[in-house]
């Protein structure tokens, strides 16, 4: 067969077809490896729930609770709170953002911290996925530092930041400090409605709630 | 027997990484770690076969003027496959390329193989010959960053080689420690090729 020639109906044609084959290996492609992303995904998260939280005996990723835009996951054993983890994230990474998993005990001391996602330099901001740098963290009560701040020995803080990758140990403790602000205002600060939180009561809480309300408005409305 | 030429052409005569200076974007940037050259390498090897054989097959059916479109659309469509499936079923290995996976479709060796070898070939010296250029080029980069990841991270393959408290050159991880090495690769090759030709 002889090479087509270049002429306007050849040159559309060709790459409308070599686009439409493409398009649906693609799509068939994408089919395939949908739910084993998905699966790896979640084992991923179910993981490092584990990694970084004392042993439990129930399903975290069930109790999950958005707060300030950050997951929390609940970890009981035989019904005792072991503590909670949190899916937090910071945006002052070397390469833009990373995501973290922050293993509180219920007192708000950091049990284990690990690395989620990110796309830090090879060899250099990438060692925060080391031990050597994340077992820092361990055993550590915000509460109990200077200023309440976690940051590296630089900038007065507590933690050896990697050599030659401050920003990307920067960005680390920007992470779990923001894990830890909202973990303390929403459950250890507030231990009467969040720390026994489960779905049921927070549903008749919202609906008295709101039922309250209606009631209050229809008695203003009454007495104008 | 002749087929096998269009295949060892690839791992050193005109290696892609050293003779031919093609690619050198991940060639310098994810060399690194010794993991990540064969990563690298495997999933660039895969795009490579891939697309010289569909190339080869479709050569008569694509117009000259539109080619380059054309080649185009064959290897992104190919990288696309290999990010799904990397994300899928090697996750930790997907993590660490991170973004230099969506980037092999601007790797200059698979477009010049395209170009210069698969529209004019026969279907499987094409593959042969994407499968010597690939292999080649795992070769190069694996090299490149095992002796990166030693002189700056002291193991290679993760395996430490050297005491914890002994200290690494660091230079050789960072962007001019790949410049340097790189450098040192092509004069050995050189001097090597100038050796074995006289």
């Amino acid at each position: 067969m002889a090479k087509l020639e270049s002429s306007l109906m050849n040159m559309v044609l060709s790459l409308f077809v070599i686009s439409l084959v493409m398009a649906a290996a693609l799509g068939f492609v994408y089919n395939i490896t949908k739910e084993p992303i998905a699966e790896a995904i979640k084992a991923k998260e179910v993981n490092a729930i584990k990694e970084v939280l004392p042993p439990f005996d129930n399903d975290p990723v069930s109790t999950i609770t958005d707060i300030e835009g950050l997951s929390f996951y609940k970890a009981t054993m035989g019904g005792e709170i072991v503590g909670y983890a949190a899916k937090t994230y910071t945006d002052k990474g070397y390469s833009g953002r990373f995501d973290l998993m922050v293993g509180f005990l219920p007192d708000g001391t950091i049990n284990k911290t690990v690395v989620l996602q990110q796309k830090e330099t090879p060899g250099l901001g990438n060692n925060i996925l080391q031990p050597k740098f994340s077992d820092q963290f361990k055993n550590i009560n915000i509460a109990n530092l200077n200023d309440q701040l976690l940051s590296v020995k630089k900038d007065g803080g507590t933690i050896d930041a990697i050599s030659a990758a401050t920003i990307s140990s920067r960005a680390y403790c920007d992470g779990i400090q923001k894990a830890y602000n909202a973990f303390i205002t929403n459950y250890v600060n507030k231990p009467t409605d969040s720390v026994d939180m489960n779905t049921g009561d927070s549903e008749s809480d919202v609906l008295s709630d709101t039922t309250t309300n209606a009631e209050s408005k229809e008695s203003k409305g009454g007495r104008k | 027997m002749k087929n096998m030429k269009f295949f060892t052409e690839g791992l050193i005569r005109s290696n892609p990484t050293f003779v031919l200076v093609l690619g050198t974007c991940p060639t310098l940037a994810v060399t690194t770690a010794a993991i990540n050259g064969i990563g690298m390498g495997a999933a660039t090897t895969f795009v490579l076969v891939c697309s010289n054989l569909l190339i080869a097959a479709l050569k008569n059916f694509i117009p000259d003027k539109v080619r380059i479109a054309a080649f185009i659309l064959i290897i992104a469509s190919f990288v696309t496959v290999v990010d799904l499936v990397m994300k899928a079923f090697t996750p930790d290995l997907y993590n660490t390329l991170g973004i230099f996976i969506p980037l092999i479709v601007v790797n200059c060796i698979i477009l010049g193989r395209a170009e210069a070898f698969a529209q004019k070939n026969k279907v499987l010296p094409a593959i042969l010959d994407g499968l010597g250029m690939g292999i080649g080029f795992t070769l190069a980069i694996t090299l490149l960053a095992s002796i990166r990841e030693l002189l700056g991270n002291g193991s290679i393959f993760d395996i430490k080689l050297v005491g914890d408290n002994v200290s690494t050159i660091l230079l050789f991880i960072l962007p001019p420690g790949a410049f340097i090495t790189y450098g040192y690769l092509i004069a050995i090759m050189n001097r090597l090729k100038s050796r074995f030709s006289s």
